[in-house]
């Protein structure tokens, strides 16, 4: 097994054992989003045109939750200096951790929407678009939410000032995600909105890792 | 053989000049013990010569070749064992282990952190979550990390803290080992570890203070002198 995956596999244990991040986030998310019919009224016409809008946020809000932790505990161990003095690339050891908190937090929340879209009475044509834009885009909200968590490693408030950071970033991936959904409801073409959300993707892919690497070397030295 | 020098070396924590000019060199089998009171760069030397920590001057080497020209390689011959444990409160202690060992490469890693933990005297804690560990344990843990990932160089900022006394004259046996199979080793301590033959290094012959306080007050005189 490559030295990507045992990082991998070690976090995955980690989240599995702890059993806390992974729930939360979804629990966070699935009541979240049940809060609005109390807000707005339980009119389905309503919840069905904010439905798309609704999910998207309640999913950056609760990937934002437990991000504050992915290096947190191993900046505090004493972990993290050793992963920066193996023979792993810090590079791989950002992207290895991120795809852990991906699989433990992100997956759940892409399982759990289509519930929640039919919970808010949203148009069945939207509901492939929903899953596939969050397939893309959690990823994203990953990508960069570990930038954030880098950079505020060891800062005073650390989670609070993350929000600050990341949310600002996290604005296109909410365009084009519930955008899709909305043009593939009204029955036009949701393409134009994934091919944006995927490039963004690949962008995020190599150029979060190394700036993520970049901002930990900071916080060991 | 290898040689692991430093020369000129200055470091800068904050604006604070921690040291300067130090000079190190260890050969095959070397041992260079660190001294000076609290606050003199004992950890901040380990740390540079491990590549955490830039020097703000001077060079590592290694057999001659700066260790700046592929840190990826100095990396590879490090083992650094330093003030924090990296136990993992919910893996065994051989999951600990073996994860550090598999980074490094080994191909049987559960293996390799059996017998680590077999040589440090603690086979018994294998199956124990890390959180039941003592310091003590989790400390042994730590230095079992040594002979799971195998390094030519062992970096140890303070290793017998927490330590009962079998466990340091244990631990001195095998940095004996490591030395007389070529290794080197770099170490700070407050309390006696054994090194036959190894070298000390006193960290305030080097620490800026002296020289600055003499210079400023040379310079005092001068200005008193104008009037």
């Amino acid at each position: 097994m490559s030295r990507f995956l045992r990082l991998v596999a070690r976090d995955l244990r980690l989240a599995l054992r702890q059993g806390s991040d992974a729930t939360i986030a979804v629990m966070f998310f699935v009541l979240c989003v049940v809060l609005f019919p109390f807000g707005v009224g339980p009119e389905p016409n309503i919840l069905a045109r904010i439905a798309a809008g609704v999910i998207w946020v309640a999913a950056l809000l609760a990937s934002l939750l437990s991000l504050e932790r992915l290096f947190q505990t191993d900046y505090e161990d004493g972990s993290l200096e050793l992963l920066s003095l193996s023979s792993l690339p810090l590079e791989a050891a950002v992207l290895a951790k991120t795809l852990a908190h991906w699989l433990v937090t992100g997956v759940p929340l892409i399982v759990a929407a289509p519930l929640l879209a039919v919970l808010l009475n949203m148009d069945a044509e939207g509901f492939g678009v929903l899953v596939l834009t969050l397939t893309l885009g959690t990823p994203i909200l990953s990508l960069i939410g570990a930038i954030g968590a880098a950079l505020t490693l060891g800062a005073r408030r650390g989670g609070v000032l993350l929000s600050l950071l990341i949310l600002p970033l996290y604005i296109p991936v909410l365009i084009f995600g519930a955008g899709a959904i909305d043009a593939a409801i009204n029955g036009l073409t949701p393409r134009p909105h994934l091919l944006l959300l995927a490039g963004i993707l690949a962008a995020a892919l190599p150029l979060a890792p190394w700036a993520g690497a970049a901002a930990l070397r900071q916080a060991v030295e | 053989m290898p040689v692991f020098a430093g020369s000129e070396l200055t470091c800068l924590r904050g604006d604070r000049l921690v040291f300067t000019g130090l000079e190190f060199r260890i050969g095959p089998g070397g041992a260079l013990v660190l001294l000076g009171p609290n606050g003199s760069g004992k950890s901040s030397l380990l740390r540079v010569m491990a590549g955490l920590l830039k020097p703000l001057r001077g060079t590592l080497g290694w057999d001659g070749v700066a260790v700046a020209e592929d840190p990826d390689l100095h990396r590879s011959r490090v083992q650094y064992v330093g003030h924090l444990d990296a136990v993992k409160p919910v893996l065994t202690a051989v999951e600990n282990l073996a994860f550090w060992a598999a980074l490094a490469g080994a191909a049987d890693p559960a293996a390799n952190a059996r017998a680590a933990l077999d040589r440090l005297g603690v086979p018994h804690i294998a199956g124990v979550p890390g959180r039941y560990l003592s310091a003590g344990q989790k400390r042994r843990l730590n230095l079992a990390r040594l002979l799971a990932a195998p390094a030519a160089l062992w970096l140890l900022d303070e290793p017998t803290v927490a330590l009962d006394r079998a466990a340091i004259a244990l631990f001195e046996g095998l940095i004996a080992e490591h030395r007389a199979q070529g290794g080197m080793v770099v170490l700070s301590t407050h309390t006696d570890i054994a090194t036959p033959g190894g070298e000390e290094l006193h960290l305030d012959d080097f620490t800026p203070y002296a020289d600055d306080e003499e210079a400023g007050s040379e310079d005092y005189e001068e200005e008193g002198a104008v009037p």
